[in-house]
């Protein structure tokens, strides 16, 4: 089916444009790298030659009506309206293509539809503006920032390879396995979509959708958010990389290993120095999208940080704020987004930053406890 | 009693226009009424179209270059609320005022003054809106679709004008359809049967009865968003036991038909120039009739086919798919019907007929890119990419504008007196024709190859068709300030127009003068 | 069809663009209340533009319906006339159902599909690893998230209050026919008195309502933040109150305009419209009580 696939492609390519061999003129879906993405497309290309087909047939009618039947060249007009033969034939025709049409994508539809039996379950969360992948089986998880920079996107440098296309830490999953992907969201709907894999499903907060794929090629995958989050919602990248099995399982030792780290620091003594270096970076991942880097927001919908009355004085108020959110406001709760030793980084941070001189400091240790006296 | 009437009719005669603003401001008049639609549609457009050109200028390479994400997302918001209800709509309603009663022999439009109000409404509810531009936290910003919570828990301040500017809109709509199908109904000329009405008059009772159905489910479903923004309501959200999908559910339920609305009146308009100018009656004006009757009643079941990714169960989403692929029938049936009409007549190609011809063609490609869409597992690649936007506006600009075009140059001797300046004309339609496929066909492309909507920057490898599509959107938007200046050329004068202009053409709008009298069909004409 | 030949048309009127101002005004000050009072701001000149509008339409409803009634007692309406108002009136109670249908929408959507998803059953039931102890149940007395909202502690049984508005409803429907009855046979004394009780019964139907909103807020903390069930419950429930209100207006104007010797057993289109209307609002009222608080 792919190599048939595959050809209808390259014939419709070069139909339509001789350029086709420029990889910036692609003029066709990808027939992508799962079995899923495959059927899709041999559907695409059946369903494009159908309607090349009804519209070669009645266009080439109407041109010959256009050409041939003009008042310039002294035509009489016939006078018939009416053909009872003819208007059962062409409503009769139609229906039985579409449900020639309808079998196969049946087919499909059930086959997509069949999430049981996986191996593996991956929880994808979408936030603003990024994507949160935590492996559910092994108890770690982690976010997935784009990283292109600003420089790139305000074009004050070359634009990399893969623009707007890359991320910090990308899904890895491994080949030949069967992967649930259970989709949800923590603000507004997103939807996650690798066009290689034939997967795309919005992420709806406060639901769960589940989708399943599985890849057979080591490679890496890129694909966007594809539904409207706000504003960078044309910034949230989805890469996903397919490694083999053994690379696989490294992988996640290696991670399970850097999650317990994360945890020791909780415990250790930090300086304010060393947490102010650290909220910097967190700052700059978390907050900075909407409170701008320079924390002056943008109110109402953000307020600024800068001066504000809760970073300045009232301490409690603020750990309370980020670790959960504010209700009804486009403030989220990050109690869960980030570990005890970001939050306080983070904190401390605001609260020292942009003129905020406030000296005090907040320890992973306070935020441990806030979070465990509730 | 009848000699209070007899009078009345009989100062009818001798009264022309009122002087002055106050002929615009009182106005019973539905020829008045639907220049003022016309106008203020036009006004949108280009409105609506100078955003459009935002647009494509940010997008015309890729990185950010002349706005913010934030003001980027204002814009493709507000191009299509304002495209779909300031300029698409309004533009049919401003026909159907003017039309719809030289169609049926009516002296007025059934309640002249609900009819003014109507359309007076309308420049309210669009002034509020884009008042939203200059108020704090910006316009709305969250897709002309506006799905919740982005709209809700996470939407700009003046996201509640945006919703009681729609109830504006939506009032304004209802009357205006109520005034349709009571004209319909109640005001046809002696003789006139169902069966013999003009097929626009068809399309815009249907469309009618669309509107009254589905613009009160949007007034719901904004309203919910107003509770769950104001009044802690939970319809949107899953903490309270809401969904956001539920938001998705009564939009699309109004907003499938909604996309019908403006087109059904096209399919109307076409039905009468292509006749035309094909000097040959339209072929198979029963199965005309039956096809938009069918078209209609389907688009009540399938607006789920909108919403393929969001997770609904299986058995849902293969209904939607098998409803969806029907509509197919009855619009395939409408293309073949006006094929088999210029099939052996005897062709001209004046400006309506170009138009009329390109929307035939064009309106069928929209309509293939939509039977693709229609297929579930495929709509799973093609969703939200540029696919469907090329999709859409391959319904709506060669659709519902062509049709608007087509009908306008059609009619306008009838409104003016005048004829317009065909080679203008022309040039309007080539450089429309041209600029459009230019802006719209490599959308398809984009689309399939991986491109995303509604962002205002791009991977590298779509650069190319990007750059190939604002060239043929600014070329597209130009091209429009022509036919303004056709329209005001018509109006302040050309050679003067027959009471039938086109040779072709049938109907009792060409029994009465043109310029059309300010009153016609005081006494109804008898039809045979 | 010689009734054609008399097709009132009115002259210009300056009542559709005092609609369009008053309208315009008062929903513009009704949005910078909420969009000023959600945000702390003052509301003052928000609440004057308000009323400022809603007097606008006061004295546009009076002055277009009162030039209307003129219009028709000086004998200028047809028959034709006649059969558009009726047209008209048909169809905008069609679009008053479609908006009551979304409502229901939400309705049978939250219940057949969103609580069951939420509570871990059915096609999506894996949500419910997002809300932890969360049980599907109608109605609703437990929310996925009880901080954002508190659930209610009971809500409003349907034997109790809601029938005897039920009774109250569908007797004023037989009232308001009995009346129309009495107006075709030129009763007048009987339809004053059949008149009189619909609205009555009206009366005493939206102070039964109200009383059974003040329990269900001050005793049952079912309210309009309790959830999707308080949600549709309120706007179910409320908008039809809106329209018990308006439409026992209307009678009562109609109430008025019989007093004054309007109508004649003929030609009553007045009536008739708010009489549809009042059966309209009590069909509604049928849908409500099964959906809303049988089942």
């Amino acid at each position: 089916m792919r190599v048939q696939a595959r050809r209808a492609g390259a014939l419709l390519g070069g139909l339509m444009l001789p350029a086709v061999s420029l990889a910036d003129w692609t003029l066709n879906m990808s027939p992508g790298v799962t079995s899923s993405s495959n059927e899709i497309f041999s559907l695409h290309m059946t369903i494009l030659w159908i309607c090349v087909a009804i519209g070669v047939v009645v266009f080439g009618v109407m041109f010959w009506s256009i050409f041939a039947h003009r008042k310039s060249d002294d035509r009489k007009p016939a006078n018939f309206h009416e053909n009872t033969l003819v208007e059962i034939l062409w409503t009769v025709i139609p229906l039985v293509i579409l449900v020639v049409m309808a079998i196969p994508a049946t087919a499909t539809l059930v086959d997509m539809y069949d999430t049981s039996e996986a191996e593996i379950d991956i929880k994808v969360t979408g936030y603003q503006w990024r994507w949160k992948y935590d492996y559910i089986d092994q108890e770690f998880g982690y976010f997935s920032n784009i990283s292109t920079s600003d420089d790139e996107i305000y074009n004050r440098t070359e634009k990399s390879e893969h623009y707007l296309l890359d991320v910090d830490n990308p899904m890895v999953i491994p080949t030949n396995t069967r992967v649930r992907l259970l989709l949800t969201a923590n603000d507004v709907i997103h939807s996650w979509w690798v066009p290689e894999f034939g997967v795309k499903k919005d992420a709806i907060p406060g639901f769960i959708n589940e989708v399943w794929t599985q890849v057979d090629e080591p490679g890496i995958y890129r694909g966007q958010c594809t539904e409207l989050c706000g504003v960078k919602h044309g910034f949230m990248p989805v890469v996903v990389k397919a490694v083999p099995r053994e690379e696989y399982d490294a992988w996640v030792n290696e991670q399970t290993a850097a999650a317990e780290a994360e945890r020791e620091l909780t415990q250790k003594d930090w300086t304010m120095a060393e947490l102010m270096e650290r909220g910097e970076k967190a700052y700059a991942t978390a907050c900075a999208a909407c409170h701008q880097p320079d924390g002056t927001g943008a109110p109402p919908a953000f307020p600024a940080l800068k001066g504000s009355q809760m970073a300045l004085e009232d301490m409690e108020g603020h750990i309370d704020i980020v670790v959960n959110g504010s209700a009804g406001t486009a403030m989220q709760a990050f109690g869960n987004q980030l570990s005890e030793v970001d939050l306080a980084a983070v904190i401390t941070y605001e609260r020292n930053a942009w003129g905020n001189n406030t000296g005090e400091m907040v320890t992973p240790k306070q935020i441990f406890d806030y979070k465990n006296q509730e | 009693m009848s000699a209070v009437t007899d009078t009345h009719a009989h100062d009818d005669h001798h009264h022309g226009p009122a002087k002055g603003i106050t002929r615009w401001l009182l106005t019973t008049n539905h020829k008045d009424i639907g220049s003022m639609y016309l106008i203020f549609s036009f006004t949108m457009f280009l409105l609506g179209g100078a955003m459009a050109m935002v647009i494509r200028a940010e997008l015309f390479q890729p990185g950010l270059q002349i706005v913010e994400p934030e003001f980027f997302n204002q814009m493709t918001t507000m191009h299509g609320l304002i495209m779909v209800f300031g300029a698409v709509m309004p533009a049919f309603v401003g026909l159907a005022n003017w039309m719809l009663p030289l169609m049926v022999g009516a002296p007025d439009m059934a309640l002249p003054r609900m009819n003014n109000w109507s359309f007076w409404l309308l420049p309210c509810a669009f002034l509020i809106l884009v008042s939203t531009l200059f108020m704090q936290g910006g316009a709305p910003n969250f897709g002309w679709t506006f799905y919740a919570p982005l709209s809700t828990t996470y939407g700009p301040p003046s996201t509640t004008f945006f919703i009681f500017a729609v109830h504006i809109m939506g009032i304004s709509s209802i009357m205006g359809a109520i005034n349709v199908i009571a004209t319909i109904l109640n005001m046809r000329a002696p003789g006139m049967t169902l069966m013999k009405m003009p097929l626009f008059v068809w399309t815009w009772l249907i469309t009618a009865f669309l509107l009254i159905a589905v613009m009160p489910v949007l007034a719901g479903v904004v309203t919910m968003m107003l509770m769950d923004i104001n009044f802690g309501t939970s319809f949107f959200d899953a903490s309270g036991g809401g969904d956001p999908v539920l938001f998705q559910h009564v939009f699309w339920f109004f907003g499938h038909p909604e996309v019908y609305i403006m087109i059904l009146p096209a399919f109307g308009a076409v039905s009468h120039i292509i006749p035309a100018f094909s000097r040959k009656p339209l072929f198979g004006y029963a199965s005309m009739v039956y096809a938009v009757g069918a078209i209609a009643l389907l688009s009540f079941v399938v607006w789920a086919h909108h919403m393929f990714t969001v997770g609904i169960p299986i058995a849902g989403q293969l209904f939607f798919m098998y409803a969806t692929m029907l509509i197919a029938v009855p619009t395939g049936v409408k293309v073949f019907n006006w094929v088999a009409t210029m099939f052996r007549g005897s062709l001209t190609f004046e400006a309506p007929m170009l138009f009329a011809v390109a929307f035939v063609i064009l309106f069928t490609i929209g309509g293939f890119s939509g039977l693709m869409l229609a297929i579930a597992p495929a709509d799973f690649q093609y969703h939200d990419t540029y696919f469907v936007v090329a999709h859409f506006h391959y319904v709506l600009v060669p659709g519902a504008i062509f049709g608007i075009f087509a009908s306008a140059y059609f009619w306008l001797p009838k409104w003016t007196g005048h004829m317009y300046d065909e080679t203008l004309a022309k040039t309007h339609f080539w450089l429309s024709f041209v600029g459009m496929n230019l802006a719209f066909f490599p959308m398809h492309f984009l689309g399939l190859a991986g491109m995303p909507r509604r962002i205002p920057d791009y991977a590298l490898q779509f650069a190319d068709f990007n750059m190939v599509s604002s060239v043929g959107a600014f070329m597209f938007g130009a091209t429009q300030i022509l036919f303004l200046v056709i329209v005001v050329k018509c109006v302040r004068g050309g050679e003067k127009a027959s009471a039938k202009p086109w040779d072709g053409a049938e109907g009792l709008e060409w029994t009465v003068p043109s310029p059309a009298p300010y009153h016609t069909f005081a006494t109804p004409p008898e039809v045979k | 069809m010689a009734e054609n030949q008399t097709y009132y048309v009115p002259e210009q009127s300056k009542w559709p663009i005092v609609a369009t101002v008053g309208l315009g005004v008062m929903l513009f000050g009704l949005s910078s209340i909420m969009v000023n009072g959600k945000q702390g701001a003052e509301t003052t000149g928000s609440w004057i533009t308000f009323w400022i509008g809603s007097a606008i339409m006061v004295y546009m409803l009076f002055g277009w319906f009162g030039n209307v009634i003129k219009e028709s007692r000086s004998g200028l309406y047809s028959a034709q006339m006649d059969r558009s108002f009726r047209w008209g009136m048909t169809w905008f109670i069609f679009s008053e159902v479609m908006f009551f249908a979304a409502f229901f929408g939400a309705l049978f959507y939250a219940r057949m599909f969103a609580i069951p998803w939420l509570g871990g059953e059915g096609d999506k039931g894996s949500t419910n690893m997002l809300w932890e102890g969360f049980q599907a149940t109608w109605p609703l007395l437990n929310t996925p998230d009880p901080e954002a909202y508190p659930a209610p502690e009971g809500i409003i049984g349907p034997w109790g209050l809601p029938l005897i508005n039920t009774i109250l409803l569908v007797t004023s429907s037989f009232t308001v026919t009995v009346a129309h009855h009495a107006l075709k046979e030129n009763h007048r004394g009987k339809v004053k008195l059949w008149l009189g009780t619909t609205i009555a019964l009206a009366l005493v139907f939206v102070f039964v309502q109200g009383y059974e909103y003040a329990h269900a807020y001050q005793d049952l903390n079912l309210t309009l933040q309790s959830g999707i069930y308080g949600s549709t419950f309120f706007m179910l429930t409320g908008f039809h109150g809106a329209h018990v209100i308006l439409g026992t207006l209307m009678l009562t104007i109609m109430l008025i305009r019989i007093n004054k010797g309007h109508f004649t057993a003929e030609n009553h289109f007045g009536f008739e419209a708010s009489a549809w209307y009042w059966h309209f609002v009590d069909v509604v009222w049928l849908g409500l009580f099964v959906f809303v608080y049988v089942l």
